[in-house]
């Protein structure tokens, strides 16, 4: 007899999802304007899970038009009053954490543990650290008396829909900015929970305004000449659209791109835990990570041992049911995203590199793809060059530190990097060598409210998380 | 850890086996009939620290991490009860006290035959582990059960005596009918560097031991790194350990989820290594059923389900016996019963 778990599924019934949404605009929620609405799937099973407005010009403006207005008094309320409400939001999240872990899983496939012990600490810890700082601006080394930017536009992507709203909401509210957020078309129902928390909390209306809608939304939105600032996390490709936009205007941007990280691994390593890294960096989340771990560079001389020792580990990788408390591995977020990951992943079959994956079931409906890694690629394959936001691992090995910086930084991207060896040398050598907003030592996909995060080249440019963070929604 | 792993250490593959060794009277020197590829390794203290060393390292927080990962994997209904079934059978229920007697002994020999007298369908226990004067009775309580009769021996816990006294500790306990021998490391040795040393003198024990079963016990909390605890295990198999184990229960620190599941790395590499697969036996702190499933679920994540049967795992544990039993109950009947409804023994 084997150690089968039988499934461990997290309730359901903790979250109350209505079967319709409004937008979130001046603190009340209400139909767009033309009452066009679209339906959110859970891509675990294809269920619909809720209609949500789509929100038009018209919505956009009137959002704009709040926030505006709304700015004129939170910006003149002290440091210590605007900490007070980013503080009640905090340990809303907190004592809400379980139903939003729940509703995150539903809406994106990520697994309950990740939305669980990931996600959900992490947004709590944004509102606490940025609340900290509202009424500690003069001292945080951008003046005497910085001052907020005034309406910020923040667009937001579906693969962690509520972290990305926190690392957008916090700062701006903080330094005491109104914002106008567009969560992603396929993950809107946390953020349209965290519009009732603001309720809750007493956040005054219009401080913070929530529009669902599909690119379009988001184009008019960035667009628009009432704000004074966009912050954007997304793909690069709809990045550059937003730059040219904005090109020319008063608006302040940031943007935080793809990626196509290396993790490299020395044959010094502490190996098991390296190969745990890699693991945590390229299938945590699906994949759907922009600083993922995508490119593993390997040195050679341990190559066959560290990726025997990784296809072992990936074997015993459980796909499945989000809701479920043992999996590792959950939905892909969208059918559309699939497509996307099955035409790279064919295109490296197709250029020679060879592929791998796990036996594992897969369940019926949903969009399902298997945790899988490429050997024998190299730079001039185009998984080893592209983007593809999903559990696909290029394997690429190297032969001497200097080779693998040079491997490491040939790449239009520059997010994030990881470094595994026993020799603190060589790893602070390496870390003044890669170009990359983040680099790890011995570990690979931590996040912390105090670390600036953000990338080189086509990764983007600004800075979120810990006092950098703070800069970039103030007038210095 | 894989095939290749197994190439790292291709010069061991030839090593011989326990069953190979001469049963020649404590000899310090490797056997004469092993090949020369382990005679490298194990010729000097030199040899052997570099190929201790050569080990890749371990990263505390990775490791803790995984540890602490694996930890959470939620274990219900009918894993449920597998997995307390497994965990009664995997117990080497201990009392290794000074007050310990004859009459307590019994007591809990009775108490691992039949673990629950309201439930017959309960396992019994893996062994009994009891100091080796205390052998004698435990043999004789057991007589007939298939539960085997373990004992501690060289100078248990501190290890610190002359090799000869060890060395007639083990002897005694083994004629006096003990089924499996849990050893300590010399640690003063291992901590000075002189792994020749420990290694010869788990090769002498070993031989003492004849066909018992030598469990090793390397005191994880004196060794006090995870690099030290990963150079011990090697060096417990390599000198012909049936089982490595984490502690004596006797110290600060013993058996946790990261020093295990590291020591549940190293016997799959071994035996990826060299054929020969090894058991493991987290002892001490272990007292509730919920840690004792964690455990399980390191055993089958890491080392693989191989490892699953008290052939090749075992909890040294004394209290951690009836909270399974009462998890049991409550699986059984849906309800909870409490202390008064399991015996103390």
């Amino acid at each position: 007899m084997t150690f089968d778990y039988a499934p461990a599924p997290e309730s359901r019934a903790i979250v109350d999802i209505p079967a319709s949404h409004g937008l979130f605009v001046d603190g009340r929620f209400r139909p767009a304007a033309d009452e066009a609405v679209f339906k959110t799937v859970s891509p675990a099973t294809e269920e619909v899970l809720s209609e949500v407005a789509n929100a038009g010009d018209d919505d956009v403006d009137a959002a704009v038009r709040s926030a505006r207005k709304a700015f004129e008094s939170w910006s003149a309320l002290p440091g210590s009053e605007r900490a007070k409400y980013l503080f009640r939001i905090a340990r809303l999240v907190q004592e809400r954490a379980r139903e939003l872990a729940v509703l995150e899983s539903l809406d994106n496939g990520k697994p309950i543990r990740e939305s669980r012990d990931a996600d959900l600490p992490l947004v709590a810890a944004h509102f606490f650290y940025y609340a900290g700082w509202a009424d500690k601006l003069e001292h945080a080394g951008f003046g005497p008396a910085p001052r907020p930017l005034g309406v910020a536009g923040g667009v937001i992507p579906w693969n962690f829909p509520l972290l990305m709203l926190a690392w957008k909401v916090a700062p701006a509210l903080a330094t005491g900015n109104t914002m106008v957020l567009k969560p992603a078309e396929t993950t809107p129902l946390t953020a349209l929970a965290f519009a009732r928390i603001c309720q809750q909390a007493g956040l005054p209306p219009g401080v913070l305004n929530i529009l669902t809608g599909d690119g379009a939304t988001g184009a008019a939105l960035v667009a628009h000449p009432g704000i004074d600032k966009v912050a954007f996390t997304g793909s690069t490709e709809v990045g550059k659209a937003i730059a040219r936009t904005v090109a020319g205007t008063h608006k302040r941007l940031t943007l935080e791109l793809g990626g196509k990280a290396a993790h490299i691994v020395f044959e010094d390593a502490a190996l098991d835990q390296a190969v745990e890294g890699i693991v945590q960096g390229i299938f945590f989340n699906q994949g759907h990570v922009c600083c993922a771990g995508s490119r593993l560079l390997v040195q050679e001389s341990v190559a066959d041992e560290v990726l025997a020792a990784l296809k072992a580990r990936m074997s015993t990788l459980r796909v499945g049911d989000p809701l479920d408390k043992n999996t590792d591995v959950g939905a892909i977020n969208s059918a559309e995203q699939l497509a996307r990951i099955r035409e790279l992943t064919e295109a490296g079959e197709a250029e020679g590199a060879e592929r791998w994956a796990p036996e594992c079931e897969l369940p019926s409906t949903g969009y399902w793809f298997r945790p899988t890694l490429f050997t024998g690629v190299t730079q001039a394959h185009r998984i080893a060059q592209e983007e593809i936001f999903g559990p696909v691992l290029s394997v690429l090995t190297f032969r001497t530190p200097q080779e693998a910086v040079e491997k490491a930084n040939n790449t239009p991207y520059g997010l994030s990097a990881g470094i595994w060896t026993e020799k603190g040398s060589r790893s602070l050598w390496m870390a003044n060598r890669l170009r990359a907003g983040v680099i790890w030592s011995n570990t690979f996909n931590k996040f912390d409210a105090t670390s600036p995060f953000g990338g080189y080249q086509e990764s983007g440019y600004g800075r979120e998380g810990g006092r950098h963070g703070l800069g970039v929604y103030l007038d210095v | 850890m894989t095939c290749h792993y197994a190439r790292r250490y291709a010069r061991l593959v030839t090593m011989s086996l326990k069953a190979d060794a001469p049963k020649a009277p404590t000899p310090p020197t490797p056997p004469e009939d092993s090949p020369s590829a382990l005679a490298d390794v194990t010729a000097s203290d030199a040899s052997l620290r570099r190929f201790l060393h050569g080990l890749p390292g371990v990263d505390a927080v990775g490791l803790e991490a995984r540890a602490a990962s694996l930890g959470t994997r939620s274990i219900k209904t009918t894993a449920k009860a597998y997995a307390l079934d497994l965990a009664i059978s995997m117990i080497d229920l201990t009392t290794l006290e000074g007050a310990d007697t004859p009459g307590k002994v019994r007591a809990l020999c009775a108490k691992g035959r039949n673990p629950d007298p309201t439930d017959r369908s309960t396992p019994p226990v893996a062994a009994i582990c009891v100091y080796s004067d205390l052998v004698a009775t435990a043999r004789e309580a057991l007589a007939g059960s298939g539960v085997a009769v373990a004992s501690v021996a060289t100078a248990f816990p501190a290890g610190r005596a002359a090799r000869s006294v060890k060395l007639a500790d083990t002897a005694e306990a083994v004629a006096a009918g003990a089924d499996e021998v849990d050893m300590v490391i010399d640690r003063g040795a291992f901590l000075a560097g002189r792994y020749l040393s420990v290694f010869e003198e788990i090769v002498a024990v070993r031989e003492a031991c004849g066909d018992a079963h030598l469990k090793v016990i390397l005191e994880n909390g004196e060794l006090a790194t995870y690099d030290n605890i990963r150079r011990a295990s090697w060096l417990a198999m390599l000198a012909g350990a049936d089982f490595i184990k984490t502690s004596t229960g006797k110290v600060g620190v013993n058996a946790t989820p990261a020093n295990t599941l590291l020591m549940l790395q190293a016997v799959r590499d071994f035996r990826a290594a060299t054929g020969r697969q090894i058991g493991v036996k987290p002892a001490g702190g272990i007292r509730t059923a919920k840690d004792a499933v964690k455990f399980l679920v390191l055993v089958n994540e890491t080392a693989g389900p191989d490892w699953l049967s008290p052939t090749w795992f075992r909890f040294g544990a004394s209290s951690l016996l009836n909270d399974l039993l009462m998890q049991r109950q409550k699986l059984g009947t849906g309800r909870y019963s409490g202390p008064d409804y399991v015996t103390v023994d």
